[in-house]
C-alpha cells in the first residue's frame, strides 16, 4: 500500500438557519443573541400537548435554495420524526426530512484556479435546530460538572444541503461551502456566519486509491467554523488517513472532531453508540406538496444567479471580475440597476461609488461614533451593520464586508436609494458637482437623510463654472503667489498643480477643475 | 340532570351556577371515596368560575348552552396552572403553561371545570387500573373497571360526579368505558377536534369527544368542541354544523349496516343479544338494516398495537427529566438519569408499550412491523370505505363484554388489548363512533357503537337519538 | 420469538429491573407473535396509511409573537440556574 497514489474523496451535509421572524414550527421569533430561554414556548421546549405547526416561509426559502441548485422539487415532501435523546432537543426527537426530502438532484459550479467544476446535489430537505448547551466546570463536554441548556435556538428553521461525493480536496470542500454561503446570502435566505453558527458544515472523507471506483472507508468531521477550518480539518484528516493507509492500517469509520488550535482531528473518548434514529412520518404534520404556481412565484422571485450576473457585469458593464462578485455577493446589483434605469452612465460610475467610496466612508461614520463614546458602549447602541472596527488597520473593502454582510437591510440603513446614486451622477455629469464635492453632498445626505439639493443649498456647494467669477478667483491667485508665477512664467509648467489647488482651496472645491486650469492660464499670460 | 336540563333552569333563573357547582362538590364528598373518579378536584377554581357564569347569566351576556354547567376533564388535557398529571408519576407535580383549545373553549364558553378524572397512564388501558394514582370504580358495580383509559370521566358521569365530561379516545377510550358506565360517549372524526393540549399518546389516532348522560348533552358538547384549530395541522376546516338541530329527524330510509364480523367467537351472548335487538328497533324505527363484512377488522387489533405503541414510544421520549415533570435528583450523570427518571415516573403498562413501539421502529423491524401495519391500515380504511357505500352508518357492539372484574386482566396484556377489538378498527379509520347504553347484562350497562362516515357526527347523532328517544336505558341510574 | 430487550430498553433510556426484562421479553414475544398475523395479509402494492385524514400543505404565515407562557415553562424546570435547565453531566 505504502507510496500508492490516492484520491481524496469529500462530501459536504451543510446546514444553513433560515432568515424567518419565527421559528420552524411555533411563533417564538427567530433571533440570534437573545438572553437565554427568552424566545421558548410550549411548542419549542417540547410541553406535553404542544403540536408543531409549518412556517411557510421557511418552505418557501427552501424551495428558493432548492431551485436556485437546480434540484428538482418534489411533488410529496414528507417531515420524519429523527430518535435520538439529548438534552438539548426537548422532545427527544427532531422534526427532520428523511425518506421523502424537498428537493432532490441538483448541482452547484464552483470555480478553482479559473476551471469551473459542478458538483451534485443530492437533496435539501428542512429541519428544526436544536438548543444551546453551556458546559459547567469545564471549557467543553468533557470533564464539564454539569451542563446548562438554552432553549431559544430550538426550533430554528434549519435548510440542510447534502452533496455528492464529488468533491476531490480540502480546497474544493472550502470553495464548495463559500461558493454556497455566498449564494445563500445573495438569496436572502440564510446570513451565512460560520462563526455564528448559521451555516454549519460537517463533511464526510475518504480516501481511495487513484483509479478505484469503490469509496474507501470515509469518517465524518465535524466541528469546522470557518471556511478555512474546513481546508485545515479535511487536509488533517486526509494526511491522517494517507498515513494509516500507507502503514497498512484500516480507517474506522467514526466521526472526528476538529480541533482549532492543534489543527488536528480526534474521535470520540470511548465506544460511540450505534444510532438507531428510529425515523417514521410525523404523524403531527401533514405532506408538503407545493403546488406548481407557488414554485414557478417562487422561481420569477430569484431572477439571475450569481454566475449569470457576475458574467454579465464582466462583458457588458466592463466591470473586473472583483467587482462583479463584489457587488453580487454584497447585494448591490439592485442598488446599481435601479440607478441605472433611473440615469443611465457608465455602471463603472455607480460601482465606485458603491465599492470604493461607501467603504471608506462606512469607516468614516465608525470611527466617529468610536470617538464620541466608549467603544463597547458604541457597539451596543449601535444598529447592526455599525459594528466597530479599527477602520485605520483595515483596508476599506475589508472593514465593508465586515460591516454590510447582511442582506439588502443594509442600504436602506444607509439611507442610500438609487435615486439617490443617479440623481449624484447626473449632478456630476451636468458639471453642478465636481466628483469630490459629490462625494461630500453624497455623504452628508446618506448622514442625515436629506435630499441631495437641500444639502447643496443649504451648505453652496454647487461647481463654480462661471468663467468671470473664477477669473477673478485666479487673479488673485496668481496675485498671492508671484515666485510660482515666474515659476511658470520661466517655463515649469507643472507649477500649474500648484496653481489649480490654490484655486480649489480658495473656493472650498468648487471650482470647475477645467475652467479654472483655463482662467489660470488666462491670468498667468 | 342533564345538561341541557339544567341549562334552562340556569337562563330561568331557578338555579345558581354556585348552587349547582356547590351541590356537585358535596355528591363527589359523599361518593368519591368508592368511585374515585378524579384524580385533582378543583373547588375554589370552579367556584370562581361559576361566580363569573353567574355574572354572566344575570347579565345575560355570551350566555352559552354550556354556561355554569360542571363538567370534568380528562386528565390529559393540559389546563394551565391546575395540574395534569396523565395519571403517571412523571408528571405528578406539572403544571401546564397553557390550556389546551378545548379546554379554552369550554372556559371561553363559562363551562364549569371541577376537576380532572383518573385515567389508565397516558390512556394506555382499558380499566383504568393503570393509573399511578388510584383504581377507578364502575359506578354500576363497584367491583367492576369503569373501562378505560377514559373511566375517570366515564364513572363522574355515571355516578353523577360531573354534569358532563371530556374524553379521548385512541382505540376506543370514549366508547369504551361510556358503555361501561351507561352513558353517552363519542369519539368524532379524526381532525374534527383539535389535539392542541391533549397529551399525545398515539398522535394519528388520539381525538377528544364528550361522555354524557344523553344524546343531545353529546350534541351541545360537540357543538363547543369541533372546529378548525390552527394550532393543530391535523384538524380540519370543514364546515361544522349546530348538532343539537339535526337531531331530530327521523331515520327512515337510513341504510344501517349490521358488522357481521364483531357480531361472532368472542363477544358475549347478551351483549350480542342486546345489539341485534337494536338493531330490530332501527328497523322497526323505518331504518334499512342490512348484515355488512369487513374481513379485515380481524387484523385491527394487531394493526393499533404496532401502530399506537410506535408512536406512544416517540411522544414518550420527552419525559427525561430535563424540562418538566419528575427527575431523579440522585444521578450524578447524564445517561443514569435518563434511566432512573423513566425507571421510576412510568408503570408498567407505559413501558411495555415504549418497549413494544420502540422494537417495532428499531433497525431491521421498521418494516416488517410498522410498515406492515400503515398498510394494513389502508386495508381496514378500504374495507369501511366498502362499507359505506352500501350504509350510512354501522353498528356494532362497542365492547365485546360488559365490564369486568377489577384485577381480571391485569396480568394478560393481550387479552385486555383483544377487549377493544371493536373500537380500535374506527381510530385506524378515522371515523367518527359514539357508544349509548342498549341494555343490561348482570346489572351492568352494555354499549351499543353507531359509526359513521368521516365528518358524519350529524347522521350517527341523529340515528342515537332516534333509538335514545325510543328507549328507556338512558333513565337508568347508577345507584352508588 | 427472541428480543434483545436490554438493547430495546437502551434506545428508549427506560431502565428495568431483570424482573421487568424478563416480563417484558415474554409478553413482547406474545404481542409480536400475535402481531405475526399480519404477514397472512398480502399488502404488496398497497400505500401505508400514516392520516387516517388525508390533508396537505397546512402552514402558519410567518409572524413571530413572543409567549406568554415564559414564566410557567421555566417555573415547571426540576432544576434550573441562570435563567437556564440544568442537567448533570453528560460524559459519565
Ligand atoms: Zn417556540
Amino acid at each position: 500500500m505504502a507510496n500508492m497514489k490516492h484520491e481524496t474523496v469529500i462530501g459536504l451535509e451543510v446546514h444553513a438557519q433560515l432568515l424567518t421572524e419565527s421559528k420552524m414550527f411555533c411563533s417564538c421569533p427567530n433571533k440570534f443573541g437573545a438572553p437565554p430561554n427568552t424566545n421558548i414556548c410550549p411548542v419549542c421546549t417540547g410541553q406535553p400537548g404542544s403540536l408543531p405547526v409549518t412556517n411557510k416561509k421557511a418552505v418557501e426559502l427552501a424551495i428558493k435554495t432548492a431551485l436556485a441548485l437546480n434540484c428538482r422539487i418534489e411533488p410529496s415532501s414528507v417531515f420524519a420524526r429523527k430518535h435520538y435523546f439529548y438534552p438539548d432537543l426537548p422532545k427527544d426527537y427532531q422534526i427532520s426530512q428523511y425518506e421523502q426530502p424537498l428537493a432532490t438532484g441538483g448541482w452547484l459550479e464552483i470555480e478553482i484556479d479559473g476551471q469551473v467544476k459542478k458538483i451534485g446535489i443530492t437533496r435539501v430537505h428542512l429541519e428544526e435546530d436544536a438548543g444551546k448547551l453551556v458546559h459547567v466546570g469545564a471549557a467543553r463536554i468533557m470533564g464539564a460538572e454539569e451542563s446548562l441548556v438554552d432553549f431559544n435556538r430550538t426550533g430554528t428553521p434549519l435548510m440542510e444541503i447534502v452533496s455528492e461525493p464529488d468533491l476531490r480536496s480540502p480546497r474544493e470542500a472550502a470553495a464548495y461551502t463559500e461558493t454556497l454561503a455566498n449564494l445563500l446570502r445573495y438569496l436572502g435566505v440564510c446570513d451565512a456566519k460560520m462563526e455564528e453558527g448559521s451555516l454549519r458544515c460537517d463533511a464526510n472523507l475518504s480516501l481511495r486509491p487513484a483509479g478505484e471506483t469503490k469509496f474507501g472507508t470515509k469518517t465524518e468531521v465535524k466541528n469546522m467554523n470557518s471556511f478555512r477550518a474546513i481546508e485545515k480539518a479535511l487536509a488533517a484528516e486526509e494526511k491522517r488517513h494517507a498515513e494509516v493507509l500507507a502503514e497498512g492500517g484500516q480507517v474506522v469509520q467514526e466521526t472526528r472532531f476538529f480541533d482549532d488550535v492543534t489543527e488536528t482531528t480526534s474521535g470520540m473518548r470511548g465506544k460511540e453508540f450505534a444510532h438507531d434514529y428510529r425515523y417514521f412520518p410525523e404523524p403531527d404534520l401533514v405532506p408538503l406538496e407545493p403546488p406548481a404556481k407557488w414554485t414557478e412565484e417562487i422561481k420569477n422571485g430569484i431572477g439571475e444567479l450569481p454566475r449569470t450576473v457576475i458574467a454579465r457585469y464582466m462583458k457588458e458593464y466592463e466591470l473586473s471580475r472583483e467587482w462583479a462578485d463584489f457587488l453580487v455577493y454584497h447585494e448591490l446589483t439592485g442598488c446599481l440597476e435601479g440607478a441605472l434605469k433611473i440615469y443611465k452612465t457608465k455602471p463603472f460610475n455607480y460601482a465606485r461609488w458603491l465599492i470604493v467610496e461607501l467603504p471608506s466612508f462606512i469607516a468614516e461614520l465608525n470611527k466617529e461614533a468610536a470617538e464620541k463614546s466608549n467603544i463597547n458602549k458604541a457597539k451596543s447602541e449601535l444598529p447592526h451593520p455599525w459594528v466597530i472596527e479599527d477602520a485605520a488597520e483595515k483596508a476599506a473593502e475589508d472593514n465593508y464586508k465586515k460591516n454590510i454582510e447582511v442582506s439588502g437591510k443594509s442600504l436602506p440603513k444607509l439611507n442610500l436609494t438609487p435615486a439617490k446614486l443617479a440623481e449624484i451622477e447626473k449632478l456630476i455629469d451636468g458639471g453642478t458637482l465636481s466628483y469630490k464635492i459629490a462625494k461630500t453632498v453624497l455623504f452628508a445626505a446618506i448622514k442625515t437623510g436629506k435630499e441631495l439639493a437641500a444639502i447643496i443649498a443649504q451648505q453652496g456647494l454647487t461647481q463654480i463654472s462661471d468663467e468671470g467669477e473664477l477669473l477673478k478667483v485666479a487673479r488673485e491667485v496668481v496675485k498671492n503667489n508671484p515666485r510660482q508665477a515666474e515659476q511658470y512664467k520661466g517655463g515649469k509648467e507643472a507649477v500649474m498643480m500648484f496653481f489649480v489647488g490654490q484655486m480649489m482651496k480658495a473656493t472650498k472645491g468648487r471650482a470647475n477643475p477645467e475652467l479654472a486650469a483655463k482662467m489660470l492660464k488666462q491670468a498667468l499670460s | 340532570m342533564t345538561a341541557h336540563e339544567l341549562a334552562a333552569r340556569l337562563a330561568g333563573r331557578k338555579l345558581s351556577s354556585a348552587e349547582l357547582t356547590r351541590s356537585f362538590f358535596e355528591r363527589i364528598k359523599k361518593l368519591e371515596e368508592r368511585v374515585k373518579a378524579f384524580v385533582t378536584l378543583d373547588e375554589t377554581g370552579a367556584l370562581a368560575q361559576a361566580a363569573e357564569a353567574d355574572r354572566r347569566l344575570k347579565s345575560k351576556e355570551h350566555v352559552t348552552p354550556l354556561t355554569g354547567i360542571p363538567i370534568a376533564v380528562k386528565d390529559n388535557m393540559c389546563t394551565k396552572g391546575l395540574r395534569t398529571t396523565c395519571s403517571s408519576k412523571i408528571l405528578t407535580d406539572y403544571h401546564p403553561p397553557y390550556d389546551a383549545t378545548v379546554v379554552a373553549r369550554l372556559k371561553a364558553a363559562g363551562a364549569v371545570i371541577i376537576g380532572k378524572t383518573n385515567l389508565d397512564e397516558f390512556a394506555m388501558g382499558s380499566s383504568t387500573e393503570n393509573s399511578a394514582f388510584q383504581i377507578t370504580h364502575n359506578p354500576w358495580n363497584l367491583a367492576a373497571v369503569p373501562g378505560g383509559s377514559s373511566g375517570g370521566s366515564a364513572a363522574a358521569v355515571a355516578a353523577g360526579e360531573a354534569v358532563i365530561a371530556l374524553g379521548s379516545d385512541t382505540g376506543g377510550s370514549i366508547r369504551q368505558p361510556a358503555a361501561f358506565c351507561g352513558v353517552v360517549g363519542l369519539k368524532p372524526t379524526y381532525g374534527r377536534v383539535s389535539r392542541y393540549g391533549l397529551v399525545a399518546f398515539a398522535s394519528s389516532l388520539d381525538q377528544i369527544g364528550p361522555i354524557t348522560r344523553d344524546v343531545t348533552d353529546c350534541a351541545l358538547l360537540l357543538n363547543l368542541l369541533a372546529g378548525h384549530d390552527p394550532l393543530d395541522t391535523t384538524s380540519v376546516e370543514a364546515p361544522v354544523p349546530d348538532y343539537r338541530r339535526v337531531l331530530a329527524g327521523g331515520i327512515k330510509k337510513l341504510k344501517v349496516g349490521l358488522i357481521s364480523d364483531l357480531m361472532g367467537n368472542g363477544i358475549d351472548r347478551e351483549v350480542k343479544a342486546a345489539v341485534k335487538k337494536a338493531a330490530d328497533l332501527f328497523a322497526r324505527l323505518g331504518a334499512e338494516v342490512i348484515e355488512v363484512s369487513l374481513p379485515t377488522l380481524e387484523y385491527a387489533v394487531a394493526t393499533y398495537y404496532l401502530i399506537a405503541p410506535a408512536e406512544a414510544s416517540s411522544n414518550l421520549a420527552r419525559y427525561d427529566g430535563v424540562k418538566f415533570g419528575y427527575r431523579n435528583k440522585e444521578a450524578k450523570d447524564l445517561i443514569s438519569m435518563y434511566y432512573s427518571t423513566r425507571r421510576e415516573g412510568f408503570g408498567a403498562e407505559v413501558k411495555r408499550r415504549i418497549m413494544l413501539g420502540t422494537y417495532a421502529l428499531s433497525a431491521g423491524y421498521y418494516d416488517a412491523y410498522y410498515l406492515k401495519a400503515l398498510k394494513v391500515r389502508t386495508l381496514i380504511k378500504r374495507d369501511f370505505d366498502r362499507a359505506f357505500d352500501r350504509c350510512d352508518a354501522l353498528l356494532s357492539p362497542a365492547a365485546p363484554t360488559v365490564a369486568f372484574k377489577t384485577g381480571e386482566k391485569t396480568d394478560d396484556p393481550l387479552s385486555m388489548y383483544l377487549s377493544d377489538i371493536a373500537t380500535i378498527p374506527v381510530n385506524l379509520a378515522g371515523l367518527p363512533a359514539l357508544s349509548l347504553p342498549c341494555g343490561f347484562s348482570r346489572g351492568l350497562p352494555i354499549g351499543l357503537q353507531i359509526i359513521g362516515r368521516a365528518f358524519d357526527e350529524e347522521t350517527i347523532l341523529r340515528a342515537a337519538f332516534t333509538y335514545e328517544q325510543n328507549t328507556e336505558w338512558h333513565k337508568a341510574q347508577a345507584n352508588v | 420469538m427472541q428480543i434483545d430487550v436490554e438493547h430495546v430498553a437502551r434506545l428508549a433510556r427506560l431502565g428495568l429491573s431483570d424482573e421487568e426484562k424478563k416480563l417484558f421479553g415474554e409478553q413482547l414475544a406474545a404481542i409480536l407473535t400475535y402481531a405475526d398475523n399480519l404477514k397472512k395479509l398480502n399488502t404488496d402494492g398497497v400505500p401505508p396509511t400514516t392520516h387516517a385524514i388525508p390533508l396537505k400543505n397546512v402552514y402558519r404565515a410567518d409572524k413571530a409573537a413572543p409567549s406568554p407562557d415564559l414564566p410557567a415553562i421555566m417555573a415547571g424546570a426540576p432544576d434550573k440556574a441562570d435563567r437556564m435547565f440544568r442537567v448533570p453531566r453528560i460524559i459519565e
